[in-house]
């Protein structure tokens, strides 16, 4: 018996000592997701992480931790103040959702609590309206909103994420009023409003809409990106193109993120593996069935997108 | 005479319209395919446990097994998915019985009278009756969604914000008289609750209401919520009792024949049809789901039983009702999803990330396209629905045995598996405070004659009230004004109609019939003693 339990001992420091040896990471990898189960965000960070725990990825499976509630405040907050710094715990961003909030205030993050990693999605906004819409063009909407300021509604997926900072800078540019909705039960709720024509038009994401007029639920009028999306949306104008000088500064991007302290070394395993976990044929195969637009950035690509961010943020919402 | 050829010609059109869904028939036999079978009754095995535990509601349940899902064909990933969403719904039914925990907010009401039959020592009757109740509900359910689809996909639209407004105003009307002596404190409990759903961030403004302290930023965890709110004061009494009496108190759990629950199933058709139209109606309602068709159906068989004064003391018409009622709710409350890609439900939610990830988009094409993974998920349904009634009353006897723990031993588990559930809703401490919190609070409250159940069904209500109601209000501010908006149109006027109605009969069987009792027996005591005196 004792035998047994010193041979056991003797296994389990060898084990210890080869993994202290080895380098990050020997254990699986929780990721945190500030929405809940079944979200586009959940979603998408589901089929982003399912091959962390090939050999030649990371070769520790990563795990989904769901933190929902207030518009993603709660599990950031939770992500900023509670996770140790170790490498062990990640969390999904959502930009500009994140930035904004934390410009508006009431929360314990701003861009300096995080290190990116790595991006995987960018979901632009577009503007939606119901089928039986008597606007056939952005412009006929914003015509309309001009000339009865406040009394087009709307819908997206709540105050401050992208689908709102889309309206706040088309209202910016145009002049004219709308009235933006914010629905609870994020974009499905708001896409169900546009559906059902609660409301006069809605901005949602992409993907979402893409999936939504491909049923034939609605039409799009505008995309919000600097682009035309080829992949999904090939004969929808961006509001450039329609004359308004509105950027993609509403683009909703995700991806991976470590707390503020996190070590030097572990931040750039992550950062050498995580964009190639990303770009794995499975990966991008699941994605492009879901209608789910992907966009890999490396960390120095995700810095100087959130700095930029944060200065145009800054300047939109200082006025609010 | 001009009517009937038109009458005949709208008969037909209904008539192949009905028989072009009997295409569901063609797949059935992918389900009984090796692979999918054993999904099947893996995923309904499975299921049933996970829905008994405290704490893994089936929205999780459903979530944690996507991962599976990738590396299955579309039509079996589905499969699974199907059964573990039907079974744990009534899975949740097992923990209310027997424990007084429901597993989920669509087994609250299961727990008023189940708990009380169990303690009755009819466990193993009450488990009988659950399931076989949620067998026929749930088939019901699926019938509706393999038929009725088309024609419910208007009837999903036709719900905006005010009429889910009043939707739940219409529930907060019968909060006073769910499972509780006394009309004033049942409102007062549910005052509480309403009071404790605005704890938390506002999720339209972003404005913190009533936070104290950090985990209180997302507001109350419903499911912690209901595990502190049943669980804390039972574990509390327990231990009160423990100390007092000197013998351990085991139940007998006499056998009960799985013949005479059908039997008995069928002598209550009235809870049961009550049960199985409330969910089903429910269920289609996008933002509302499960969690209130337990309640309400509870609620209603109540009110048209001649025996209500039963309920909440172990009336199995109590549990019929509500456990008809979630599971009929399952098959509509994917009619949303399937249709318009709307998912009416965080369950339905996931699905719609299982559907996705195979490159099945919901729309009309599902039917078409896709016709054959659509039809095989929904006859999986079908069966699973059948699977779940007979392995949970086979298991029922067996299950039902757990009221036979000597009480310290029960406290200890009781307290182990609330601690274990509300940490693993979101891995949070928090969550865990919070449960204590409410659990102490509601062992007080008990002593002073207040229950659970309309507390919960406050806390339920109140955001699904609040924010349909602030989301109408700016929708109202930019169209023609509150009034119209909230107070024209017929759906409106007709939930407004239901929420006077059952005000005015709370009001009479609360505060009329009880004075008239007493004064006809006043009248009554006054002739004896008047006979008396000749």
């Amino acid at each position: 018996m004792m035998k047994i339990i010193a041979g056991a001992l003797v296994a389990l420091t060898m084990t210890a000592g080869s993994a202290l040896a080895q380098s990050y990471p020997d254990r699986p990898i929780g990721v945190a997701v500030s929405y809940g189960a079944g979200g586009a965000t959940d979603f998408q960070a589901r089929i982003v992480t399912m091959v962390a725990g090939n050999e030649d990825m990371l070769g520790q499976p990563m795990y989904i931790l769901n933190k929902p509630g207030s518009g993603g405040r709660v599990g950031w907050n939770w992500f900023a103040t509670e996770v140790d710094a170790d490498g062990y715990t990640l969390s999904a961003y959502n930009v500009p959702h994140f930035i904004a909030q934390s410009i508006k205030g009431g929360v314990k993050y701003d861009v300096n609590s995080f290190e990116p990693i790595a991006n995987w999605g960018s979901d632009p906004a577009v503007v939606v309206v119901p089928n039986d819409s008597p606007f056939n063009t952005i412009q006929d909407m914003v015509e309309y909103a001009t000339n009865n300021p406040g009394k087009v509604t709307l819908s997206g997926a709540g105050l401050f994420v992208g689908h709102h900072i889309a309206a706040l800078q088309l209202e910016k540019e145009t002049g004219a009023k709308f009235a933006y909705i914010p629905t609870k039960g994020g974009g499905a709720a708001a896409m169900k409003a546009a559906i059902a024509g609660d409301v006069m038009g809605g901005i949602n994401n992409l993907s979402d809409a893409f999936r939504a007029r491909e049923a034939g639920n609605i039409r799009i009028l505008a995309v919000a990106d600097l682009q035309r999306n080829e992949e999904f949306l090939p004969d929808v104008p961006t509001l450039m193109e329609a004359g308004y000088d509105v950027d993609d500064s509403s683009v909703n991007f995700r991806g991976l993120m470590v707390p503020a302290g996190t070590p030097q070394d572990v931040i750039d395993a992550l950062s050498a593996t995580v964009p190639e976990m990303f770009n794995h044929g499975r990966v991008v195969g699941k994605m492009a069935a879901g209608g789910s637009p992907m966009k890999v950035m490396s960390r120095e690509d995700v810095q100087a997108m959130w700095a930029e961010r944060q200065a145009f943020l800054q300047d939109l919402l200082a006025g609010l | 005479m001009a009517l009937r050829p038109r009458l005949r010609g709208g008969l037909n059109a209904v008539f192949w319209e009905l028989w072009s869904r009997m295409e569901f028939l063609t797949y059935m036999g992918a389900v009984f395919e090796p692979l999918s079978l054993a999904l099947l009754v893996g995923g309904t095995i499975g299921g049933l446990i996970l829905g008994a535990t405290p704490g893994l509601s089936p929205t999780m349940a459903v979530a944690l097994l996507i991962p599976f899902t990738f590396h299955l064909q579309p039509a079996q990933g589905l499969i699974l998915l199907g059964a573990a969403y039907t079974s744990t719904v009534a899975g949740g039914a097992v923990s209310a019985i027997l424990l007084k925990i429901p597993g989920a907010p669509a087994n609250i009401a299961t727990a008023i009278d189940g708990n009380a039959m169990a303690r009755k020592g009819e466990g193993a009757r009450a488990l009988q009756l659950s399931f076989l109740a949620s067998g026929v509900g749930g088939v019901f359910g699926v019938f509706v969604l393999i038929f009725l689809t088309p024609v419910l996909a208007k009837w999903v639209l036709a719900f905006s914000f005010p009429h889910l407004f009043w939707l739940a105003i219409l529930g907060v009307t019968i909060i006073g008289s769910l499972d509780t002596k006394s009309f004033v404190k049942g409102l007062l409990s549910g005052c509480i609750g309403l009071w404790l759903s605005t704890i938390g961030t506002d999720d339209i403004y972003g404005v913190p209401r009533f936070v104290f302290h950090d985990s209180l930023t997302g507001g109350i965890n419903i499911i912690a919520a209901l595990i502190g709110l049943f669980a804390i004061p039972q574990v509390l009494d327990m231990m009160a009792k423990g100390r007092s009496s000197a013998v351990i108190e085991a139940l007998e759990v006499p056998r009960h024949a799985i013949l005479s629950a059908v039997r008995e199933l069928i002598s209550r058709a009235r809870a049961l049809i009550l049960g199985t139209g409330i969910g089903t109606i429910i269920g289609i309602i996008p933002g509302v789901g499960g969690q209130v068709a337990g309640l309400v159906a509870y609620d209603q068989a109540q009110k048209f039983s001649p025996e209500r004064d039963k309920f909440g003391s172990g009336h199995p018409e109590g549990i019929i009702a509500a456990e008809s009622a979630n599971n009929a709710m399952v098959g509509p409350s994917l009619v949303p999803l399937l249709t318009l890609g709307i998912p009416g439900s965080p369950t339905a939610a996931v699905l719609l990330g299982g559907l996705l990830i195979h490159g099945i988009f919901p729309g009309p094409d599902l039917f078409t396209t896709h016709a054959a993974v659509t039809w095989t998920f929904i006859d999986s349904m079908l069966i699973g629905q059948i699977l779940m009634a007979t392995f949970g009353i086979l298991t029922a006897g067996i299950a039902a045995k757990i009221s036979r723990v000597p009480m310290p031993i029960m406290a200890a588990a009781v307290l182990i598996l609330a601690l274990f559930g509300s940490y693993s809703v979101q891995q949070s401490m928090g969550d865990v405070y919070v449960m204590l919190g409410l659990g102490l609070g509601m062992y007080g409250l008990q002593k002073f004659g207040f229950s659970a159940a309309p507390l919960v069904l406050g806390l339920i209500l109140g955001p699904i009230a609040a924010d349909n109601f602030q989301t109408g209000s700016m929708i109202a501010a930019a169209q023609n004004g509150p009034w119209v908006y909230f107070f024209t149109g017929w759906l409106n006027i007709l939930l407004i109609a239901m929420v006077l109605g059952s005000i005015a009969y709370s009001f009479w069987i609360n505060m009329i019939v009880p004075r008239r009792k007493a004064q006809a027996q006043k009248a009554q005591a006054q002739k004896a003693g008047g006979q008396g005196h000749d």
